[in-house]
């Protein structure tokens, strides 16, 4: 019964780290972004704890605890040190209006699950549409990317992405091997790092984080 | 064994070191003393594994065999060369102030990092590692991208960062999907992802997912490899960064990414009995080869038209690869070993050109021959080399691609032809004029680095005479590795 229970939470997880997916596609205000983004970390660890405690696997508290520190503790406060080095509080400007990306998610939902479905039927895993909804969260975070205007929100397009494989890796897999998801970790961690000093540099260069800038070289 | 831990932590120490006292006078000769150490050690590893035949180490974590040790080696030997190029280029840079102490500082220890990077991609057995260590080296690049903080080499880097992150990422998603793929055959327990592991139960793994892993795959790791339409980022990052690094990025990390894709092509072939890997690998190097050379004939900026003459030439090894079967196999390996050689010996030419120009404009570029002749004659035959010209490594092995093409790909034949004919026409065309003609060029301040680009020459030109008996037993092992 009790088991049962856990297995329907995950799905719950699941559909919230979907939610907040959406959530952070329509939302216009940075700092809100960074809490949805703090937020969707929490998520997952909690998921992420659950399948450990059904399945019995311990390296999945590792990797919860490894998610913990980056994805909820480390990354929002790089982030929110960044936006206030950086004053950068206004808000997000999307290339595309929003209820027009909206429409376009659903529809990149309902490939996701199309093209997750053949496999889903194949796990032995505990939840089926699981792998499907991390498909979608990470083709949604893809979609935040080319949609917004502006240097933060692209990378937190980015790292929710990372939120999504990690998503798809501990639902369909039971987590990857320690040493990979510490290189992952690792990856990461270097990468918002580097992204940070180089949007200072952006700064320095052109007196704003405006990507637009960044399209001086085309094709000739 | 303790051939391949010196060959991982010679250059690894040395970017700690070189983080420290990069900025001094000294740091360029420590940059070539570390590199030319991996050389020698990678030369050992190369002799045992010659000698002793593949070997599995450090609790299965790594494992080296014919195909990777001519990498390893190859990458070694470019990461010396380009080295020993780096040193008068980079004190040129300095002079010019576009290098501070502190740049220098980053430029070598990221350098030597790099070159670990691809070191433990190449000889990782974990495909989990394999993808940490590929985004691991975009990071170490990314910054030296951006180093001289100009508008555009921000813009370059910027790309290079989000492209190459997002194709990663597929990747990654492909390596999930690969995963779950094995862990139904071998198990729990780790083992999962060793390349070993998987490569003795290929036949049963599950092919639906197998199928879609690769695609995943092909197109994370395709987007460092630069295969069109998911190149971008790479005209852009060779141009606006230091010459070095344009040089090691075009022959050794495309190389690290096509490798990467080979050993997923390996599995996906042995599960799915059907040459959709394969075809799949047609259909992007051909596209590759035609797209990169009609952009190239638009091109104004010397150091990106090369660029997209490594496009194409990808795209030439990703066709070949695809094509399969041992004869194309082994002009795809041959390819990969003159192209990396002959390309960055273009670029050493190239970085000493624009420097004495002080401009990577070409039109701005005439008449090397009588200011520097010897960098002026050595882009002339390195572009006579990589657009095949016999007797060079090139002709060899872009003659097997297109006879191997011609038997089994017959509609195939007429557009690489025709791609290469363009290629030809555009870029002799615009050297022929960089190198002759009257000049208002200025000699350089430090002599060039004129070995490196001769040294590379003339391996390829040897690569396209005579190949020693046991480089081609290698290739030929390397070439039946990959046919599975």
């Amino acid at each position: 019964m009790m088991h049962a229970y856990l297995i329907q939470s995950i799905n719950l997880f699941a559909s919230v780290l979907l939610l907040l997916s959406f959530a952070m596609l329509s939302q216009r205000r940075i700092l809100t972004v960074i809490h949805l983004f703090t937020l969707q970390g929490a998520t997952l660890v909690a998921a992420t704890v659950v399948v450990a405690y059904v399945t019995n696997q311990h390296h999945l508290y590792y990797s919860a605890a490894i998610t913990l520190v980056t994805k909820v503790i480390v990354i929002p406060i790089l982030l929110h040190r960044l936006i206030d080095r950086l004053n950068v509080k206004w808000d997000v400007e999307t290339l595309i209006n929003i209820p027009t990306t909206m429409l376009i998610g659903i529809l990149l939902v309902v490939f996701a699950f199309n093209l997750a479905l053949p496999i889903a039927k194949l796990s032995s895993s505990i939840a089926h549409s699981t792998l499907g909804i991390a498909l979608a969260c990470v083709l949604l975070s893809f979609m935040m990317m080319i949609t917004r205007a502006k240097a933060v929100p692209q990378v937190i397009g980015f790292l929710s992405m990372e939120n999504g494989l990690f998503f798809a890796a501990t639902s369909a897999t039971y987590g990857m091997p320690m040493v990979v998801e510490f290189g992952i970790a690792f990856d990461v961690l270097v990468g918002v790092f580097i992204l940070g000093v180089f949007m200072f540099q952006i700064r320095e260069q052109f007196d704003s984080l405006d990507i637009r800038h960044l399209e001086k070289l085309k094709e000739d | 064994m303790e051939y391949l831990l010196l060959v991982l932590a010679i250059p690894l120490l040395g970017g700690f070191v070189l983080a420290l006292c990069g900025h001094r006078d000294c740091a360029p000769e420590v940059n070539v003393g570390v590199s030319l150490c991996t050389l020698i050690a990678a030369g050992f590893l190369t002799s045992r594994i010659i000698d002793g035949g593949p070997m599995v180490v450090l609790d299965d974590q790594f494992f080296v065999d014919p195909l990777n040790v001519f990498l390893i080696a190859l990458t070694a030997f470019v990461g010396f060369t380009t080295s020993v190029f780096s040193r008068p280029y980079m004190r040129v840079e300095r002079d010019h102030g576009k290098m501070t102490p502190k740049r220098m500082r980053l430029y070598h220890s990221m350098y030597q990092m790099f070159n670990f990077t691809m070191l433990v991609a190449l000889s990782t057995n974990n495909l989990g590692i394999l993808w940490v260590a590929m985004e691991a080296a975009t990071l170490t690049t990314v910054l030296l991208v951006s180093v001289y903080r100009t508008a555009a080499s921000l813009e370059a880097a910027w790309k290079y960062f989000i492209l190459c992150g997002v194709g990663i990422a597929q990747a990654l998603f492909g390596t999930i999907l690969l995963y779950l793929a094995a862990d139904k055959v071998i198990g729990a327990g780790g083992g999962a992802l060793l390349w070993t592991n998987l490569d003795a139960v290929k036949g049963q793994l599950e092919p639906n997912v197998m199928a879609l892993a690769f695609v995943f795959l092909l197109l994370g790791y395709g987007t460092k490899v630069g295969l069109v339409p998911v190149h971008n980022w790479l005209p852009d990052a060779h141009a606006e960064g230091p010459t070095p690094i344009s040089a090691v990025l075009s022959g050794l990390l495309l190389n690290v990414a096509l490798y990467a894709v080979l050993r997923c092509k390996v599995l996906t072939d042995g599960a799915l009995h059907n040459h959709l890997a394969g075809n799949l690998m047609i259909g992007f190097g051909l596209l590759s080869v035609v797209a990169a050379a009609f952009f190239l004939s638009r091109q104004k900026d010397v150091k990106r038209m090369f660029a997209y003459s490594s496009i194409e030439h990808m795209g030439l090894m990703t066709f070949a690869f695809g094509l399969g079967g041992p004869v194309a196999n082994f002009a795809g390996l041959l390819h990969m070993t003159v192209h990396s050689l002959i390309k960055s010996a273009i670029f050493f030419a190239v970085g000493h050109a624009t420097q004495s120009a002080g401009t990577q404009l070409m039109e701005k570029i005439r008449g090397l021959i009588k200011v520097n002749p010897m960098v002026g004659w050595g882009m002339l035959l390195g572009t006579l080399a990589i657009l095949g010209m016999p007797p060079f490594g090139v002709f060899a092995s872009e003659f097997l691609i297109l006879t191997t093409a011609m038997r089994d790909l017959p509609w195939a034949t007429p557009f690489l032809l025709l791609a290469l004919g363009v290629a030809f026409a555009s870029i002799f065309s615009r050297v022929q004029e960089m190198v002759f003609g009257d000049t208002d060029l200025k000699p350089l301040e430090h002599p060039p680095a004129i070995l490196p680009v001769f040294a590379h020459l003339g391996l390829g030109l040897m690569l396209g005479l005579y190949i020693p008996p046991y480089l081609l037993g290698w290739y030929q092992q390397a070439a039946k590795m990959i046919a599975g």
